[in-house]
């Protein structure tokens, strides 16, 4: 019997548009947009000048913040302006525009070959921190400071998330299938970086031929292959965890708390490519999908190819998107230009019809309790939304646990008055955390 | 190959997520009437036009008082969605057929305008509308709220007062005797060979309707069970009869359909389990103590302004929770 956990919804997962195809290399963009923050934490500073000539891999932005990472230019070219443009994720940010001189040669000395079991465990840290690698699955949280807990949190278990739950995305899903060694290689590397000895695979039973593919590659190694009831939220961290290892990441707590670190399919290769070869973080595999796509396809695609541009390879929109989302369509973020560009969390570019979104007015909650029963953290969603809705915030902390809330979006999901649930969790932890900034 | 381009203002901007299910408002509350419907038309074959009198009276005069209340606040006229159906039907399947016609005109009103729309409109009253108009009713006009029709149809209607007014008035003997023997008793219980409100009679409609609602997942199936259980065992430990009390009066109609209103019972199974418990006791306490027949509209009213107290005592198990 495959293991579950309490709540969480069936969506459609509409996988089926990009599943069964291949990862297709995407043309060498003729210039990128690489914005300095590409993940959670610092952001990093431009150290090239405009008219500076760069090489593929070179560092353009940094900072000496432990929680950032470092920015490499992801072609070769020269450095065309440093300017303010739309961001996926902060609306807009400053941002290093490089076009291409059709060379693509990457910077000097790379790539090179090292053996990863020749290095030792804060050296691989250290490798990892310098390629810029951040938590490809959409958090982009730096994957070096994931992996060095604080010393009185023991690890005992690293987790691979390989449930992609989300709907239509299958960029994990693919890279399983057609890198399996470079999977099993990146994730023996962080479990040697964290000095753990318990590896697990998670993965959907939606995608027995990953399960199979990665059964196979695992084979006389510690690692372990588990199969996912394939049910949203199953790849969020804290269910992710529940349902592998049997235990539950106390409120307000971390992964790390548990004894368990957890990291995407396509950061552990990134791992892999920076160990081995010394390849920085500069590309990575995108689902572009969704109804209003022409032509629906996993794109490997360079850090800074703008949405239009992976848009277009696919054949362009064969009807007018309503939406245009970064990410799955239950935790990624809505786009109002198709000229942001990829960055290293872009696991998906989705043009959702509008039969695909299936909106409706917002009515009132008729508490029919379709939110208690979805939502993995138990809480009562209902509750939220109605005191977010009446500015109620703290009260929605103190009594109704707003700060548990992992914003899947299950509730909205399954709300049959179409409440944005979420919006109001979001709005009201936002307005909380302002007031206590006041204080 | 052409230039991907989007005029700006065209994206629709939200938080996530951005699908949503196929479920609506609508639609669960249409569900829930049609999920009434054999009942109500076995009511119609069995009372005869007036009961569909009643019923056309009940839900037109819900509709409308809907629409002119929204109409006049200037909110957005939402008649459509079956709710305000949904309680005119409900009033109908809870008063004797016979009631003159401007009964349930007031009493759809009420439930509608008072029980409904004082406190804010569909999702924040308190109280089961229907539920109210009918005890409204009850208190305004007691008699005729009582007087039971002999049924029209050729079936065996046996008597013009119900099963637990006569069990009340005259002991249990006497109902038996009325039935002729236990068996033909609970058989006419069962397949509504008897007098009583409209949505009273035909307890295999009742549940084959609310069978219906537990299957699409719109009612959960521990409400109607504890709530008639309930009142199963707390008349067999008061040495009465359990099965006939399951299936008098109004508790199959009002464990299947009232005291799973969604709008007025609390958000959690665990709740809704303590809610239908302290239904099904306060039913038998009504029956067996009180001074009516029958106390089904009470108790779930009296549960129904207990519901908030639930839902703060019974919160789900939250993730993570520490010990």
């Amino acid at each position: 019997m495959t293991r579950s956990f309490r709540g969480g919804v069936h969506p459609n997962d509409r996988k089926n548009f990009t599943a069964a195809k291949a990862i297709e290399v995407a043309p060498l963009p003729e210039k990128v947009v690489i914005p300095t923050r590409q993940h959670i934490g610092a952001p990093c500073s431009p150290i090239v000048k405009v008219g500076d000539l760069v090489k593929k891999g070179q560092v353009i932005a940094e900072t000496q913040a432990f929680v950032s990472s470092p920015v490499h230019a992801s072609i070769s070219g020269k450095v065309a302006a440093i300017a303010e443009y739309p961001h996926p994720v902060f609306g807009s940010c400053s941002a290093i525009i490089i076009e291409s001189d059709g060379k693509d040669e990457w910077v000097e000395g790379l790539p090179i070959k090292r053996e990863w079991q020749s290095l030792e465990s804060d050296e691989l840290k250290d490798v990892i921190r310098l390629a810029g690698i951040v938590g490809m699955g959409g958090a982009t949280f730096p994957t070096h400071v994931k992996m060095a807990p604080p010393k009185e949190k023991s690890i005992d278990m690293f987790i691979l998330n390989g449930a992609e739950c989300e709907p239509y995305l299958t960029a994990d899903h693919r890279v399983m299938l057609e890198e399996a060694d470079r999977v099993v290689t990146g994730m023996q590397i962080v479990m040697k970086a964290l000095d753990v000895k318990q590896g697990y695979i998670g993965i959907e039973e939606n995608k027995p031929d990953a399960i199979k593919v990665m059964r196979e590659a695992v084979s006389g190694t510690a690692i372990k292959v588990v199969a996912l009831q394939t049910k949203y939220p199953q790849g969020a961290e804290k269910t992710l965890i529940k349902v592998v290892a049997d235990r539950e990441v106390p409120s307000g707590g971390l992964p790390m708390d548990v004894g368990v670190v957890v990291q995407n399919v396509g950061t552990v290769v990134a791992v892999a490519e920076a160990v081995e070869k010394g390849l920085p973080l500069i590309e990575r595999v995108t689902t572009v999908t969704g109804g209003a796509i022409a032509e629906p396809k996993n794109l490997r695609l360079r850090i800074g190819t703008t949405f239009a541009m992976a848009i277009e390879l696919c054949g362009g929109f064969k009807e007018e998107p309503a939406k245009l989302i970064m990410g799955g369509p239950m935790m990624g973020m809505a786009q109002c230009s198709v000229d942001v560009p990829v960055i290293k969390g872009t696991s998906g570019i989705l043009a959702l019809s509008a039969a695909d979104i299936n909106s409706g007015d917002e009515r009132p909650c008729i508490r029919c309790g379709r939110c208690v029963e979805a939502c993995p953290m138990g809480l009562v969603p209902s509750m939220l939304s109605i005191l977010g809705e009446r500015g109620m915030y703290e009260a929605a902390k103190e009594k109704y646990d707003l700060l548990d809330c992992v914003e899947c979006g299950s509730c909205v999901y399954t709300c049959p008055a179409k409440r944005n649930i979420v919006h109001y969790v979001k709005l009201a932890k936002a307005q909380n955390a302002a007031a206590a900034a006041k204080k | 190959m052409g230039e991907v381009k989007i005029e700006v203002g065209k994206l629709s901007v939200s938080a996530s997520p951005h699908i949503r299910c196929d479920e609506s408002i609508a639609k669960i509350m249409w569900m829930v009437n049609l999920a009434l419907a054999p009942a109500a038309l076995f009511s119609i074959y069995r009372f005869g036009l007036s009961a569909l009198y009643t019923m056309v009276i009940c839900i037109v005069a819900a509709i409308v008082t809907e629409y002119a209340i929204q109409k006049w606040q200037g909110k957005t006229i939402t008649v459509s969605d079956g709710s305000a159906f949904l309680t005119g039907l409900l009033l109908a399947m809870n008063i004797p057929s016979t009631v003159p016609w401007y009964m349930p005109l007031f009493g759809s009103a009420v439930a509608i305008a008072v029980a409904k729309h004082t406190m804010g409109g569909l999702g924040f009253n308190i109280f089961n509308p229907a539920l109210v108009g009918r005890a409204v009713l009850l208190a305004s006009w007691p008699v005729a709220m009582t007087t039971w029709p002999t049924m029209a149809s050729k079936l065996d209607g046996v008597t013009s007062a119900t099963p637990l007014g006569i069990l009340k008035l005259q002991g249990y003997a006497k109902l038996v005797e009325i039935f002729g023997d236990k068996m033909t008793m609970y058989k006419s219980l069962f397949f509504g060979s008897r007098s009583g409100s409209m949505g009273e009679t035909a307890a295999l409609l009742l549940i084959l309707g609310g069978i219906f609602l537990i299957y699409r997942g719109y009612i959960n199936w521990q409400v109607p069970v504890v709530m008639i259980g309930t009142v199963g065992v707390l008349t067999a430990v008061f040495g009465q009869d359990p099965i006939m009390h399951m299936m008098s009066g109004g508790l199959i109609l009002g464990a299947f359909f009232m005291a799973t209103d969604m709008v007025t019972i609390p958000i959690t199974v665990k709740g809704q389990m303590v809610f239908a418990a302290g239904a099904g006791a306060l039913t038998v306490l009504i029956r067996l103590l009180g001074g009516y027949p029958e106390g089904v509209c009470y108790a779930i009213l009296l549960m129904n302004a207990v519901t908030p107290l639930i839902d703060l005592w019974l919160k789900p198990k939250k993730f993570g929770a520490r010990r």
